[in-house]
């Protein structure tokens, strides 16, 4: 069975060698349809890996509430200096939150810029007043010593831990650990511990956490207050924010939907007339890219199908004239004992074989292609197996079904006829 | 061996009042009119005609290419006018051996493949069809030129691979189709004297489609046929020629 299996695709092999640029034609047409499907596939599966990482970072299974200021309006401008304006996340909402999502981890999050000395180094920057499961929910590391602990918060003492970037910036020769920091002059913080290297930003476009200084939440309300002053040309302006940001971290991404749901619930009472509260739900946004994606792949995959059905039509082209040029080769086999399927089984190997061919030299510059994508465009690109073997097995059924009409034709030929043929 | 006899029971090959019709637009062309004959085990027939006698259809009715319209064809005593495509195909592949006047090797294969060609259809393609193929290889008087492509030999060549094929699968009858049309009269002699040789050591059948009068007298018998019915049986003169004629 092998044997005669491996004879017939010789056979195959051998008739197509008769005409060697005629066949080598036919296999590039199906050679680079295989090459563009992968081709193509690879710089989809790319795109979506480089989008899956950048919110994986953000967490797929997290919420995240940011507070935003206000799109100023005539009542807000024309409020008094004096009076502060309040906006955003409050403390007993996050409480509502971390209650009405009891499976749910919640971190809260206080944003305040302040100028930061150590000895004749000086840098301003954000110190992020957090908790102890901030670590986690945000899947960052620490570097060296240890991170802001339940106790620092319930003491409020004056710890801090410093993001990587900002230690090399006050620290540039010395080893920051239980060292102090000098915050707005007056007040000093020693240093526990020292964050990996993120690249990564805090909340949307602003400070890299590799800049920031964490303290305890508890500790920064209190030095800190809830009231920031800012000066600007002359005149102040005082917010209220109690919060920045609380970020929720789900058991797994199947309950993020039923997380954000009570989130926005939540919250969509007391900030959707004044918007000063955004929720963001990365995997909403990364289910939306792929949603995005799928369309893009999807035409890929249709110019990459059309070029394979030309290949194809190509095969069909040359079987036929194969047919055509052969058909004394069918009178003999039929006069020799040759039955119908056979002869359909000897030309649909024939153009199985081409367009494998195609298929195999197709998958190898296939694999090439998404490299030299990669090289000049700058796009990620990614192979999966499952893509090579879905775009070879396409080839040879391409090759196959387009194989069907000519060999169908050659069995049905009339032997005598056939045979008589010059 | 046997002397050709009409009378045994050894009929490998019989027609019982062939017809062969044709519908061409509203004629209806009667190729073949009641055509009846037998073929004995060991015979040697020629058939010969004008054009237009019917040869041509008498030719694919024996080869079972072609079925009668009307009449019984029996091979090996079974009645095969009414059978399928398949069943047609394999009464080709194990009872018959065809040799045509153009050869009709198949030039991409090797002569060892072109000899194993009846047999694999069969399902017997092995070790032993290649001892078979290099036996008779030897015993058409090929010798070692079984990896030879079939345009690097003679017209003669060629024609010997032609009857070794038509000798692999041990046929009841070799059916010859003008085998000598397309070689010259010195080839045409050492061919027909394989013929002659392969019925006397080997008791083979031969049924020979011919123009060809020489080549007609070297049967037993030959087959008149006009207009397509039977004009005459001849009973030529000449006998079987004995072993040794062949070159």
């Amino acid at each position: 069975m092998i044997r005669d299996s491996w004879r017939i695709v010789r056979l195959g092999l051998k008739s197509l060698m008769l005409h060697k640029l005629r066949s080598s034609l036919t296999t590039a047409g199906i050679l680079f349809g295989v090459a563009s499907v992968i081709a193509m596939l690879a710089v989809g599966e790319g795109a979506k890996r480089e989008a899956l990482e950048r919110f994986r970072d953000m967490g797929v299974s997290n919420l995240i509430a940011r507070s935003k200021k206000p799109a100023e309006t005539q009542s807000s401008s024309s409020q008094s200096a004096w009076k502060a304006l309040a906006y955003g996340l409050l403390y007993e909402e996050a409480n509502l939150i971390e209650a009405s999502i009891p499976q749910a981890d919640v971190v809260r999050i206080r944003e305040i810029k302040r100028p930061m000395m150590r000895g004749e180094y000086f840098h301003t920057s954000i110190i992020v007043g957090t908790e102890a499961n901030f670590l986690e929910i945000t899947n960052m590391e620490i570097k060296e010593g240890r991170w802001i602990s339940k106790t620092d918060n319930d003491r409020l003492t004056n710890v801090c831990v410093l993001g990587a970037t900002l230690a090399r910036l006050l620290f540039p020769l010395e080893n920051p650990m239980d060292q102090t920091v000098l915050i707005s002059g007056n007040d000093r913080y020693r240093v526990v511990g020292i964050l990996r290297e993120q690249g990564r930003t805090a909340g949307a476009g602003s400070t890299p956490y590799d800049e920031c200084l964490f303290v305890p939440i508890k500790t920064s309300r209190r030095r800190f207050g809830d009231e920031v002053t800012t000066r600007s040309g002359g005149s102040f302006s005082r917010e209220r924010v109690e919060l920045n940001e609380v970020k929720v971290k789900m058991p797994s991404s199947d309950d993020v939907p039923d997380g954000a749901r009570i989130l926005r619930d939540l919250l969509d009472s007391k900030h959707k007339a004044q918007s000063d509260v955004v929720v963001t739900v990365p995997l909403e946004l990364l289910r939306q890219e792929e949603d995005s994606k799928r369309m893009f792949n999807i035409v890929l995959a249709v110019i990459a199908s059309i070029s394979l059905l030309v290949g194809g039509i190509g095969i069909m082209n040359v079987m036929l004239a194969t047919v055509t040029e052969r058909t004394r080769e069918i009178g003999i086999r039929r006069a020799l004992g040759a039955k119908k399927r056979h002869i359909i089984q000897q030309f649909l190997v024939e153009a199985g074989v081409l367009s494998a061919l195609g298929g195999v030299v197709g998958v190898v510059i296939g694999i090439g292609l998404p490299a030299m994508i990669t090289y000049w465009f700058d796009q990620t690109t990614h192979i999966l197996l499952q893509h090579v073997l879905l775009a070879f097995s396409i080839s040879a059924g391409v090759g196959i079904s387009f194989g069907i009409y000519p060999a169908w034709r050659a069995a049905n030929m009339d032997p005598v006829e056939a045979l008589r043929h010059e | 061996m046997s002397e050709p006899s009409l009378s045994g029971d050894d009929i490998i090959a019989e027609f019982v009042d062939v017809h062969r019709h044709y519908e061409m637009g509203d004629n209806v062309v009667r190729a073949l009119n009641g055509v009846s004959m037998q073929v004995a085990r060991g015979d040697y027939l020629t058939i010969m005609g004008r054009s237009g006698s019917g040869k041509s259809t008498m030719l694919n009715l024996l080869g079972c290419l072609d079925r009668p319209t009307s009449g019984e064809y029996r091979v090996g005593g079974r009645n095969v006018s009414k059978l399928n495509d398949d069943d047609l195909s394999n009464v080709r592949g194990t009872e018959i051996g065809f040799i045509f006047q153009s050869f009709n090797l198949i030039p991409q294969l090797t002569v060892l493949e072109n000899l194993e060609v009846p047999l694999f259809y069969q399902g017997r393609v092995g070790p032993e069809s290649r001892k078979k193929a290099e036996y008779l290889a030897d015993r058409v008087g090929l010798g070692q030129r079984l990896e030879h492509r079939p345009l690097e030999l003679s017209g003669g060549q060629q024609q010997r691979v032609a009857i070794a094929r038509a000798l692999m699968n041990d046929p009841l009858f070799l059916l010859a189709d003008e085998a000598t049309g397309n070689l010259d009269s010195n080839t045409e002699a050492e061919i027909l004297n394989l013929f002659d040789d392969l019925r006397a050591k080997d008791n083979i059948t031969i049924v020979m489609v011919t123009h060809n009068p020489t080549v007609a007298e070297r049967a037993d018998r030959t087959l008149w046929l006009k207009d397509g019915e039977v004009e005459r049986l001849v009973e030529n003169d000449r006998k079987a020629i004995g072993a040794g004629g062949e070159a």
